[in-house]
């Protein structure tokens, strides 16, 4: 723990000489020290943990970025008692990270979960990993078997939601657990918390309550060691693209993304980064330099999204590649709201058109119309994202699109595609 | 009655995005906050529905066939 760097964090997962440990429960103490989680409603314990990760300024690791802490008061004031969500689905292609922590570090997780169930008097915890993740899920079982041996006072369970980019959007995971069906809901008031049986969820993200776990061993100010002011502690990325160790690396958060990248081993020059996911944004290889917070993100245009970095190389055509991401999310469009169904797919076409030179010259136009009138207009905020991905692509890539859109396609767009459709990474990351 | 400023109360049109089926008859109803996409999907205008306007609003929410056009409450001067 005190050798930390920025080059080499391993608050969350252990890496380093020797590879990562083993998951079971004696060496996740051994290597963590233990964690008191009692076993009945304790309310001047909750009072403490509540106020020890508000002070850490925890922020949700799956993409939405809000405090952690600010989840738990609308589910408190509810008089029925909640249950606890755990966010493994990862639909996103190219994150691997809850992948990797439930296969290095499940008690981590798990420790996390029961915390947040104790604080909330809260009996069960449902762990949802995407149908397709069966190594996720056995890893998670087993160690939940370990706990109940253990004596834990809580009932544990995986739940397998369909493997679907929607799915692990919270009104669908709700939805699909209520009744199957993985399809986000329109929510009016965002601070009516949602319900499973007819108890308010209480629904975080993997990493969230790896992270809420190291909280409550160290303390706020130990985890505030790392980061920024306004963007405290150490992160999972998933990095991939031109990069020879592809995989899940954990890094200080404001740690430039072009470190990130260096740290796996770039093949050579970059033609753009995609930040954040196939929702995030692009990035310009002068903006590399980019703390990857945040705060700095939002001002070169770009979002944190789910700790993703993809490095494309000056030989791919950044157009193409959006074409094609852009196709399959419009494929993975839950198939409920108008602009989502008709928008996305106009925009992949228009971007295919253009990527192969045959597009007509109002077709910049058309892309940027289209995604600005698709934006806001799903119940869910898949849309928002593809939306957002595309414009910067035609910012990052504006000579190319300026060029394509003159009948010029270029010989990059038969380049092989850098990016995951939908395998993800491979679990290691990262050259020691 | 309380003695603090009332809370202004405004109303603001939106679409259940999952419930519209694209048939239009919001935009007939009420051009002067919904346009229809190239698609036939509503386009809503944020903006508070003024007094002169919460008549037609109503209607459009009313004669909406899938019952996706409220008009929510909000607090505040915008
Ligand atoms: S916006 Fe798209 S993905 Fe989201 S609920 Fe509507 S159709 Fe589904
Ligand atoms: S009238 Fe209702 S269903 Fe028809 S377009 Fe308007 S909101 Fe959608």
């Amino acid at each position: 723990m005190t050798t930390s760097t920025m080059y080499n964090v391993e608050r969350l997962l252990h890496t380093g000489p020797g590879g990562p440990t083993d998951p079971g429960l004696a060496d996740h103490v051994a290597r963590h020290g233990p964690v008191v989680i009692p076993s009945s409603d304790d309310p001047a314990w909750a009072d403490v943990l509540r106020a020890e990760v508000a002070a850490s300024g925890l922020a949700g690791r799956g993409g939405g970025g809000f405090p952690a802490a600010a989840k738990w008061d609308a589910v408190l004031r509810s008089h029925r008692r909640p249950v606890v969500v755990v966010n493994a689905m990862e639909g996103e292609p190219a994150s691997a990270k809850d992948r990797a922590l439930l296969a290095w570090s499940p008690h981590l997780v798990l420790d996390g979960a029961e915390l947040v169930a104790a604080l909330a008097g809260a009996r069960s915890v449902v762990v949802c990993v995407a149908d397709d993740r069966d190594d996720s899920a056995r890893a998670t079982q087993r160690a939940i078997v370990e706990r109940q041996r253990a004596g834990s006072a809580r009932e544990l369970s995986v739940r397998r939601p369909p493997a679907r980019y929607v799915t692990g959007e919270e009104s669908a995971l709700v939805s699909w657990l209520e009744r199957e069906d993985a399809r986000p809901v329109l929510r009016i008031d965002k601070s009516v918390p949602l319900q499973v049986g007819r108890r308010p969820v209480l629904l975080h993200n993997a990493e969230t309550l790896a992270q809420v776990a190291l909280i409550a061993r160290h303390g706020a100010a130990w985890f505030r060691q790392l980061g920024a002011e306004d963007a405290p502690g150490s992160t999972l990325v998933t990095v991939s693209g031109a990069v020879r160790t592809p995989g899940v690396v954990e890094v200080e958060l404001g740690t430039p993304v072009d470190e990130i990248v260096l740290r796996c081993g770039p093949t050579g020059p970059m033609a753009g980064y995609l930040v954040g996911g196939y929702g995030g944004a692009w990035l310009a290889p002068e903006l590399a330099g980019t703390p990857l917070a945040p705060t700095p993100l939002a001002r070169a245009g770009a979002t944190l999204g789910v700790g993703i970095v993809v490095a494309l190389p000056v030989t791919s055509c950044g157009i193409a590649e959006t074409a094609r991401i852009t196709r399959w999310m419009a494929g993975e469009s839950a198939g409920q709201c108008g602009p989502c169904v008709y928008g996305l797919p106009a925009i992949a076409g228009d971007l295919e058109d253009l990527a192969a030179g045959r597009a007509d010259a109002g077709v910049l136009g058309r892309i940027d119309d289209r995604c600005r009138t698709v934006f806001g207009r799903g119940a869910c905020r898949h849309p928002d994202g593809v939306a957002r991905m595309v414009r910067s692509a035609l910012s990052v890539f504006a000579a190319d699109a300026a060029a394509h859109a003159a009948g010029r396609a270029c010989p990059g767009r038969h380049q092989a595609s850098v990016m995951s459709f939908p395998a993800a990474p491979a679990l290691t990351g990262g050259e020691s | 009655m309380s003695t603090r400023t009332p809370v202004r109360l405004r109303l603001r049109l939106r679409v259940d995005p999952v419930a519209c089926d694209g048939y239009g008859f919001c935009a007939e109803l009420l051009p002067e906050r919904i346009t229809l996409d190239e698609w036939g999907y509503p386009v809503i205008d944020g903006n508070p529905v003024g007094p002169e306007l919460v008549e037609l609003a109503t209607r459009a929410a009313a004669e909406c066939p899938r019952r996706a056009i409220h008009l929510e409450r909000v607090a505040g001067d915008r």
